[in-house]
């Protein structure tokens, strides 16, 4: 980590700690909150902590910030699943915003590829908000539970494709003038890509789409098996599309549960910072970790919250 | 060949432009964020909710908290600007409005090169987009 790295570290991590020695309510035995007879600032200061962790451990386990934040956050936080959702897609957002500029500069992600699923998407995620906020809360914790358990299933499951088979782009594509090139960094190859199978993929997004905005959740985990295995992307065109894809399909989701009133500022800045910070270290670590052993540490969390989800719908 | 490949490899203009408005928009954000931020936790800005209360509307439904709190919801959040916590949705805003702002942006370079159907499915994301950001896409209890 480089000077400034650990500068801008210190910075924000002295932001979430100074408050707390320096501010008035702090002083004050009365802010003692009456609720869960934690002070204000320890929820914040934990979510902060926490959200670091998960910000490296997502990045080693290959996953989004969102799809580890929601479970984790709504299970074992005294957090409404409102809140955890809004502030979800947020991070979600945020973790896209940061990464898609750069995608995009550098032509991995492919914006001729994004705009028609990002429509289907985005407009799929309103609905998917809509639906999330007029459900009773433990139906939607239900599903988020059973929802979190198969994306456990996926990641066992799925398999990728670094550069999978396309003989024929098919007629939409191909009208849609969907393909690119690019050169792989490694080999110094230049490849050739176009897809296929577009109107199921394309369906699927309608899914994919509907249970982002549901449960707040970014859609990394679904939107790169479909674009790679499905409609036959290369991997690196699919993580890096995907990525840019959730800057446009969970602002949709976002400004729904916004207008709702679901963000709490106190909520969103701990943990959009604690992700962000959390990824950077992880990139670091990245060379050293052991990415087999963390993806099945990542999967075991995720099973573990998934199952909190589920018994908390139910009521046990 | 080798020339027209290199191009190829390129981004196209419109990417190019949207990651340039994207990338300004996120910093901006950002910076907004935790800035305002500062001001909240720091008690420099008074907050609407006391700090040492706020843990007693985060564990109800939205619902419950908008009512007890006094809040409206929508863009209502402009007229609260005075208040430390709702200071904080101008960055919040802003990272979720940047999108727009980059679709709106590509619009007419699609259209000078006639790339006629990605404008029109560019225009009808701004209108989705601008739709859920209006709060006239609303759900009841």
């Amino acid at each position: 980590m480089g000077k400034n790295g650990k500068l801008w570290m210190i910075i924000l991590i002295g932001l979430f700690s100074l408050p707390v020695l320096i501010s008035p309510a702090f002083a004050d035995v009365s802010a003692e909150a009456a609720s869960n007879g934690h002070a204000w600032w320890f929820w914040p200061i934990v979510l902060f902590f926490v959200t670091f962790i998960m910000g490296i451990l997502a990045v080693l386990g290959g996953v989004g910030g969102g799809v580890l934040y929601v479970p984790i956050i709504s299970g074992f936080f005294p957090f409404h699943l409102d809140f955890v959702r809004g502030t979800g897609l947020l991070v979600a957002l945020s973790g896209a915003l940061a990464a898609g500029p750069g995608l995009l500069k550098m032509n991995l992600a492919s914006l001729r590829l994004a705009i028609p699923v990002a429509l289907i998407a985005s407009t799929c995620a309103i609905i998917g908000a809509m639906i999330g906020l007029a459900l009773p809360t433990n139906i939607v914790q239900i599903s988020l539970g059973v929802t979190i358990l198969g994306i456990c299933v996926l990641m066992l499951t799925a398999k990728k494709s670094t550069l999978p088979d396309v003989p024929k782009a098919d007629k939409l594509s191909s009208a849609l003038n969907i393909c690119g090139i690019y050169q792989e960094a490694s080999t110094g190859e230049i490849i050739d890509w176009k897809i296929h199978r577009t109107p199921l993929g394309l369906a699927l997004f309608v899914i994919i789409g509907v249970m982002a905005g549901m449960f707040g959740l970014g859609a990394g985990w679904a939107n790169v098996p479909v674009l790679n295995l499905l409609m036959g992307a290369p991997l690196k065109i699919s993580v890096a599309t995907s990525k840019f894809l959730l800057s446009i399909t969970d602002t949709s989701a976002a400004w729904i549960y916004m207008n709702k009133g679901c963000v709490i500022p106190m909520m969103v800045v701990p943990s959009l910072v604690g992700i962000m910070l959390g990824s950077f270290v992880g990139v670091r670590l990245l060379k050293i970790a052991k990415p087999t052993f963390i993806r099945w540490m990542v999967i075991g969390i995720l099973g573990f919250a998934g199952a909190k989800a589920l018994s908390k719908g139910l009521g046990f | 060949m080798e020339e027209k490949t290199n191009d190829l490899l390129k981004a196209t203009p419109e990417q190019l432009l949207y990651a340039r408005i994207l990338e300004k928009g996120m910093y901006l954000g950002l910076l907004i964020l935790f800035i305002t931020y500062a001001l909240y936790v720091f008690g420099i800005m008074d907050p609407y909710i006391p700090l040492d209360k706020i843990s007693d509307y985060w564990s109800m439904n939205v619902y419950d908290y908008l009512e007890r709190a006094e809040i409206k919801n929508g863009w209502a959040w402009l007229y609260m600007l005075k208040y430390g916590d709702f200071i904080n949705f101008i960055g919040i805003a802003l990272l979720a409005g940047v999108t727009i702002m980059c679709y709106a942006a590509i619009v007419p370079t699609l259209l000078k090169n006639k790339d006629t159907v990605y404008a029109i499915i560019a225009l009808i994301e701004v209108i989705i987009l601008s739709a859920a950001a209006s709060g006239i896409l609303s759900v009841g209890h």
